[in-house]
């Protein structure tokens, strides 16, 4: 296909696409004016039934904590696929991690300060906003990865070894395992405690309390160790593939 | 619409291109950082800071550094081939 035709196609295709972005926009009701009745009845009976003040995650870890399920899998396997795919094949060796071989240059000292400085807030960042999904903004899926992020900013600041003595690979991938389990078996508990899958079966508590909305919060916990798990899998292979693992 | 809002779309609808548009992978990887920034800056001022908040992680560090670890994985395999040659 010579040059020509290919930027014909393109300009083409792409005005054929701006029309029709353009026409779907003009249809869109006006920001803030949602016409169904779903988003208007969680609203007024949301923070009732569940007691989460935060209605966002009422909707993920409650109401629609089926699909949140199947979310969370699919994190799961995607990061299974990275970890087949990236695994140590034959012809290959791996560098003592420990040794002195290795390639990775380290850090500047400004680097590694700053470094060490963020390890601790955002480690305690992370873990309230898992532990707070209930009550503001935030739940497992984002407090997982802020504590994955804490993990990291000690590779950042150089240490690749300590990043390893933080987040060693059998800890990380039992991590991932079993919080993707434990937000399952909230699941089974309501089926088995209340006769409905994902039904909350503890007591619900006051609203903007830090111990109410009865499984949320221990579903977010659970979410937040899969996906912390999962981030720092992937970290950790793909950090491996690019600083020990070395073809024979 | 706030003005916050239609500086948040500009931003974003103007950092989209120059991701593309860097040819060079490395900077290429910062940009899409910056540009991940902005992009959690857009959801956060159109009300959705549970969005926001993933977004800021996901976006400025955990892909810059798949892309970069990636980058370093290449280069070394690069390397290692031209030893041998």
């Amino acid at each position: 296909m010579n040059r020509r035709l290919r930027i014909g196609l393109f300009l083409g295709g792409a005005a054929l696409l701006a029309g029709m972005l353009v026409a779907a926009v003009g249809d869109l009701p006006g920001f803030g004016h949602y016409p169904g009745p779903y988003g208007i009845l969680i609203e007024e009976t949301g923070v009732a039934g569940t007691s989460a003040t935060d209605l966002v995650t009422a909707v993920n870890f409650d109401y629609r904590a089926f699909d949140t399920m199947g979310e969370e899998f699919i994190l799961f396997a995607a990061v299974l696929g990275v970890a087949i795919v990236l695994r140590r094949r034959r012809g290959e060796r791996a560098e003592d991690e420990r040794g002195d071989d290795h390639h990775f240059p380290g850090s500047s000292s400004a680097l590694g300060a700053l470094g060490l400085a963020l390890v601790g807030p955002v480690f305690v960042l992370g873990a309230y906003v898992v532990t707070h999904g209930q009550i503001t903004p935030g739940g497992g899926f984002q407090g997982g990865v802020v504590l994955a992020a804490a993990a990291l900013i000690a590779f950042l600041a150089g240490e690749y070894v300590a990043f390893k003595v933080i987040a060693p690979h059998a800890m990380v991938e039992a991590g991932e395992a079993a919080g993707a389990a434990g937000f399952a078996l909230v699941g089974l508990g309501g089926l088995i405690f209340a006769g409905t899958f994902f039904a909350n079966f503890i007591a619900l508590g006051t609203p903007g309390s830090f111990l109410s909305s009865g499984t949320i919060p221990i579903s977010n916990l659970a979410v937040g160790i899969e996906v912390a798990g999962a981030f720092l899998l992937l970290w950790t292979e793909f950090s491996d593939q690019a600083l020990v693992v070395r073809s024979k | 619409m706030t003005a916050l809002q239609i500086g948040a779309l500009i931003v974003v609808g103007a950092g989209a291109p120059l991701v593309v548009l860097v040819r060079d992978p490395v900077r290429q990887a910062f940009c899409v950082g910056i540009f991940g920034t902005a992009l959690a800056l857009l959801f956060f001022v159109f009300q959705a800071p549970d969005v926001a908040l993933s977004q800021i992680v996901v976006s400025t560090v955990a892909l810059p550094l798949m892309i970069l670890l990636a980058l370093a994985k290449i280069r070394e395999h690069e390397e290692e081939e031209e030893e041998r040659e």
